[in-house]
């Protein structure tokens, strides 16, 4: 057991460094690079993010656990810590390509055609075109398989007719990755198909939604004739659920708890220069609880994390354990974030930075936290996830075993 | 970087594990509970036959001379097995104190003991109800005597010596007693966990010794209690996974409404909440574990973090345990309380979560 760099991994991290100490800022103490709650997509941000993405794609740093045919450097989970580590210290756009890259490329390496690897991957790795997912709708969120979105076949390509929700980015996004059903008569797992769509098509309707935070992160996205050459299918017809499994296999594992924003060390030093009738908040011994508590969490997770990263360098294989990251991570920022705006008294609702501390940036976690624990699985689905997956209890009751998806009911009905 | 343990290390806790299997298993523990034995002499002498108690000790006192890891691995398995003998006593806390600040001659003259299992040793630091820092101290060291009274003193009946917490003229210091020395007297104490014995020992100017230098106070006392953290909460670690495990074998196999209650969403999710705490447990443990095992200054804020989620783990297993047992899960008959008694014998042996989370913060906040 060795929390230490061997000669290797000190190599490659001093290879890491020199690279990022010629080409991006370094963080001064105290300051923080744009987190995505914070920071708004916009084009300008966009922009930088792609420049930063493309610039480490042409020097070999991007993606790099990625195999090197399809442009990463075939690096190990431990190797992607250390870089996640260094390039954390340095001035740089937030990663707008996760979904893509975490997500949707590695189920194109393990499901698409040698054409679609070819056409896609490297587009994706240097961040010049962004990728959304187009899993989620109205009726089908933890029930994904409940998904009504029709695909309905003509010649050489489908036709889509249906409506997505809660899509990340597809409003600058240039190719999303989508599950359709393509057999009603078949039970609601086995009549879906995977395909690849171009989210410039015509009949693609996009609508931002507000969110809770005020931004327009996801949206809905309507789909009226839109066609999708059979060339773009991923996988085989109806079997595009086990695609999507190898998504969300990969999103459970690339999402972790990380959102970006204030950490435990803001939090202490929040509660030090916070007064309480004239005392420092961390003088009193309920806030030392608190903190305590979060900080051994916050540990217990980080540590947990590099134990899978060494069973991943080993040659394990990302399994359901890391639902752990978001289930423990995202509830816990949520939670700081809440005890930040406690410490800080009546001004905690305060959003400006002037009024509140911290530039206001707790507030702000606090309202992007709870989606936090929606997005990518919800709690109760990472629990049950756990429980049947690593611990082995039987799985839920499904009342819709065995019939065809139309007959499947729903609701609440439309009204 | 590597957060595990390694191949060698991993079959040590395959043999340990398989040894304690067949010679402490539950009923042992139950054995010792409902007896007025303080301790299963069989099982110290197995494992002392083993050579589980000299594993960190050096191979000139006696000891194998592995190191901590291979220690914290024992430790786990000693706690799965809720082992009744004084291993958390002698070896995280006597053997350590002694290898810390012991001088060569004590070193020679104890440690051997230790690791043969001829003699168990205890630690005496507790005077009085509510958690003891330096300030709660009276028992006092003058002229080579000791004077005062410590209770409870866990393993207190089974040690043949302590190592004891007193304040001589420049404050705190640690004395070495020989507790079958005249001037010592000890009382057996009821415990909330008779698998593990409690006393109360009186000093009437027993004869003493200094362990370690004159001047080296609460900073030793506190060293030693880290250092033993990390050990105990490998301990609590085992304890708390092998109720974890005996908890979903029983959901799995208890019918209610005609379905295993381990179908029943409301306890899938407790079961994986519970999994959970364990693994965060787990991972500060590993970290305590390396920070020990190669003497890192990292080891004063990583002692904190493995005993506080490893205190807390071990309960919630253990009260998690005897709620979804149901009304068997309360009787006398079923091990769920086994489990229970030790969790909190062993979470308060070395002062309560909640003060080592404050000692956290004392130490973050600096
Ligand atoms: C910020 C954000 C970004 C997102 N980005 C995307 C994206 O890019 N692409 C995409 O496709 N989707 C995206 N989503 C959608 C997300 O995956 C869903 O919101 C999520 O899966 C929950 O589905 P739902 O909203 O339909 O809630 P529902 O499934 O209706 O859940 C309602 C409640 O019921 C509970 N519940 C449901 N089923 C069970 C069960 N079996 N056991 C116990 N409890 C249950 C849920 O936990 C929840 O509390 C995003 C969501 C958010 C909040």
């Amino acid at each position: 057991m060795d929390f230490n760099d061997t000669s290797e991994e000190a190599a490659f991290r001093a290879e890491a460094r020199a690279w990022l100490e010629a080409n991006a800022e370094r963080l001064k103490a105290g300051e923080r690079a744009p987190g995505l709650a914070e920071g708004r997509a916009d084009q300008e941000l966009i922009q930088r993010s792609q420049q930063w993405q493309a610039k480490k794609a042409d020097a070999g740093w991007a993606c790099i656990t990625w195999p090197k045919e399809y442009g990463g450097r075939g690096a190990s989970a431990i190797q992607s810590v250390i870089w996640n580590q260094e390039e954390s210290h340095y001035k740089i756009p937030p990663n707008i390509f996760g979904i893509g890259q975490g997500m949707l490329g590695p189920t194109i390496m393990v499901h698409g055609s040698s054409e679609q690897k070819q056409r896609y991957l490297r587009p994706m790795l240097r961040g010049d075109e962004i990728w959304c997912q187009l899993f989620s709708e109205p009726g089908a969120g933890s029930d994904l398989g409940g998904l009504r979105t029709s695909a309905v076949r003509e010649g050489d390509q489908w036709v889509i007719n249906g409506q997505k929700i809660w899509t990340t980015g597809a409003q600058y996004c240039r190719w999303g990755m989508i599950l359709c059903r393509t057999d009603p008569g078949a039970e609601k797992h086995k009549g879906i198909t995977y395909f690849i769509v171009d989210m410039k098509s015509p009949g693609i309707d996009i609508r931002p939604i507000k969110q809770i935070n005020g931004l327009s992160g996801f949206n809905e996205v309507f789909f009226t004739d839109v066609r999708v050459s059979d060339d773009n299918r991923v996988g085989a017809v109806n079997e595009g659920w086990r695609g999507a499994l190898t998504t969300l296999m990969n999103e459970r594992h690339s999402i972790g708890g990380g959102a970006g924003g204030p950490d435990f060390g803001d939090l202490l030093q929040l509660a030090k220069e916070t007064l309480w009738e004239g005392r420092p908040a961390f003088a009193d011994s309920a806030v030392r609880q608190r903190l305590a508590r979060f900080y051994i969490r916050l540990k217990g997770l980080q540590y947990t994390g590099y134990r899978t990263q060494t069973a991943l360098s080993r040659g394990a294989i990302p399994g359901p354990e890391s639902s752990i990251g978001k289930l423990v991570g995202a509830p816990l920022r949520q939670e700081m974030a809440s005890f930040a705006v406690d410490l800080q008294g009546a001004a905690g609702v305060a959003m400006d930075g002037a009024a509140s501390a911290d530039d206001g940036l707790w507030q702000l976690m606090y309202l992007a936290t709870p989606g936090l624990r929606l997005a990518g699985g919800t709690d109760e689905i990472l629990r049950n996830i756990i429980a049947e997956r690593v611990l082995g209890l039987p799985p839920e009751i499904r009342a819709d075993k065995g019939m065809a998806f139309k007959d499947v009911p729903t609701g609440p009905k439309n009204t | 970087m590597n957060f595990d343990f390694s191949d060698d290390q991993k079959l040590l806790q395959k043999t340990a594990r398989e040894y304690l299997s067949e010679h402490a298993p539950l009923s042992l523990c139950r054995a010792v509970l409902e007896s007025a034995a303080p301790y299963s002499e069989t099982l110290w002498q197995g494992v002392a036959q083993m050579g589980w108690l000299g594993t960190a000790i050096p191979e000139e006192y006696g000891g194998a001379g592995f190191g901590r890891l291979e220690l914290a691995v024992l430790a786990e398995e000693v706690g799965r097995a809720l082992a009744p003998i004084p291993f958390s006593s002698s070896i995280y806390l006597a053997a350590e104190a002694l290898l810390l600040a012991g001088s060569p001659a004590q070193k020679q003259t104890y440690l051997p003991k230790l690791a043969s299992g001829e003699w168990a040793a205890t630690f005496a630091h507790a005077e009085q109800p509510g958690e003891c820092g330096a300030a709660a101290i009276t028992t006092k060291f003058a002229g080579g005597k000791l004077t005062g009274s410590k209770v409870p003193v866990l393993d207190g009946a089974a040690a043949r010596f302590a190592v004891v917490t007193a304040t001589g003229n420049t404050g705190v210091v640690l004395a070495l007693v020989d507790l079958t020395a005249t001037g010592v007297e000890r009382t057996a104490v009821r415990s909330i966990d008779p698998s593990r014995s409690l006393a109360g020992i009186r000093f009437n100017a027993a004869p003493a010794e200094l362990l370690g230098d004159v001047g080296a106070g609460w900073s030793t006392v506190q060293a030693v209690l880290d250092r033993a953290a990390v050990l105990m909460a490998f301990e609590q670690l085992g304890g708390a996974e092998r109720a974890f495990e005996i908890t979903r074998e029983y959901c799995l196999s208890r019918y209610a409404f005609g379905r295993p209650i381990a179908s029943f969403q409301a306890l899938k999710h407790r079961l994986a909440d519970l999994y959970v705490e364990i693994e965060l447990a787990r991972s500060n443990a590993y970290y305590g574990a390396w920070a020990l095992s190669n003497d890192r200054p990292e080891l004063a804020v990583a002692a904190c973090g493995a005993r506080a989620a490893a205190s807390e783990a071990f309960e919630l297993a253990s009260a998690e345990m005897i709620q979804l047992h149901g009304g068997v899960g309360y009787t006398w008959e079923f091990d769920c309380h086994l489990f229970y008694r030790r969790a909190k014998l062993l979470g308060v042996a070395l002062g309560s979560a909640h003060h080592w989370r404050e000692q956290l913060m004392e130490r973050l906040g600096a």
